[in-house]
């Protein structure tokens, strides 16, 4: 039960914060659930990652995956509703008043404010899962190809997860 | 592609919850990777729900608020045609598929996260998530790197949450209106 308060404790509050999306409290999810409650470990945390990456929909599947992981079907039902009904229930209240604000000066400003915000913290994702996941060189050099692959050229992301999977099999008959 | 006649035509019959759910359901289905292409396709060019003008501005809306992009705004389509119960068959169509997906994953992954070469699967699985991130990242950060302002906000961001890991909630109320603030001095 306690484990089902603190599931629904985080996931609410990063709810609330997920401006610019899932991956900009990725860093904050991995901190709460790997450094302050011990639930898994860095490296465990990022493979979680990785697989829900390979899930289709939306992009933060990690929620429930983490749910379900650390307390079972009640736990996925828990982080779920935590992570996903604050906002809809804010993004609910904000279409219907949505037609007087949107030409507003500041709305745009708020935005734009929000933009760097963003970056900072999707930077901060890539570099805490970096630096939990690649503990070989092989593994950087993995992550080093998958990133050139993803900047520089139209690969499909679950191509390049495809790549990865591949790539760590091939290391361990090595 | 985008007739305009067509979409008036269907704003005159709204869709109903089921084909609201039905609709985000394949969404959630198909949508490995980026779903918001996806989402524009079904919205605007198969289904008609949404003129493109109005998809840019709901997205504007759902960009504005905490949460996904796709997720708000398979509440806000949901949500502007029938209320509340359109609002949760959006989601609940959305979410369906891949939280299945989650479940046999998290089971293969209890089950087999022992095996040594599983293992290097998953290692090898994490790097490549890595890469997409420094990716991301970096298509985000390009735009801004022109702007010193923004480069600050981006630099105090990145000390306080990859370097400091101080929680999320204090970095935000702090740097969250700072930012805000710097960009509506420098757009007056």
């Amino acid at each position: 039960m306690a484990t089902l308060i603190a599931l629904a404790l985080i996931f609410t509050e990063l709810s609330l914060m997920a401006f610019g999306g899932g991956y900009a409290v990725l860093p904050e999810i991995q901190r709460r659930v790997v450094e302050v409650q011990h639930w898994v470990t860095p490296a465990e945390f990022s493979a979680l990652f990785a697989l829900a990456q390979a899930a289709p929909g939306p992009n933060m599947m990690i929620v429930p995956l983490i749910g379900w992981h650390v307390a079972g079907l009640p736990g996925l039902l828990v982080s779920s509703l935590a992570k996903f009904l604050p906002s809809s229930l804010i993004t609910c209240l904000a279409v219907s008043v949505w037609e007087r604000f949107r030409d507003r000066p500041w709305r745009a400003a708020v935005q734009a404010g929000l933009l760097p915000v963003t970056a900072g913290l999707v930077a901060s994702s890539a570099v805490v899962i970096t630096l939990a996941s690649v503990t070989s060189l092989w593994l950087a050099v993995l992550t080093g190809v998958t990133a050139a692959l993803s900047v520089f050229t139209r690969a499909h992301p679950v191509a390049l997860l495809a790549l990865g999977a591949v790539g760590g099999l091939v290391v361990s008959f090595v | 592609m985008d007739n305009p006649a067509a979409g008036s035509m269907q704003d005159l019959s709204p869709p109903s919850t089921r084909q609201i759910f039905a609709g985000f359901l394949g969404i959630g289905l198909m949508g490995f990777g980026g779903v918001l292409p996806l989402a524009r396709r079904m919205l605007v060019e198969d289904k008609h729900w949404l003129s493109p003008q109005e998809f840019s501005d709901l997205l504007g809306l759902c960009q504005f608020l905490p949460g996904g992009n796709v997720i708000n705004m398979s509440v806000a389509v949901g949500m502007k045609f029938r209320g509340w119960r359109g609002a949760f068959a959006g989601i609940l169509g959305l979410t369906a598929v891949p939280t299945a997906f989650v479940i046999v994953l998290g089971v293969l992954y209890d089950r087999y996260s022992g095996d040594p070469h599983v293992q290097h699967v998953f290692a090898g699985l994490a790097a490549a998530a890595a890469g997409l991130l420094i990716g991301m990242a970096w298509k985000m950060l390009k735009p801004l790197l022109k702007k010193p302002a923004a480069l600050l906000v981006v630099a105090l961001l990145f000390a306080a949450i990859a370097i400091f890991r101080l929680p999320l909630i204090l970095v935000m109320l702090v740097l969250a209106p700072f930012s805000v603030l710097l960009s509506w001095r420098s757009g007056r």
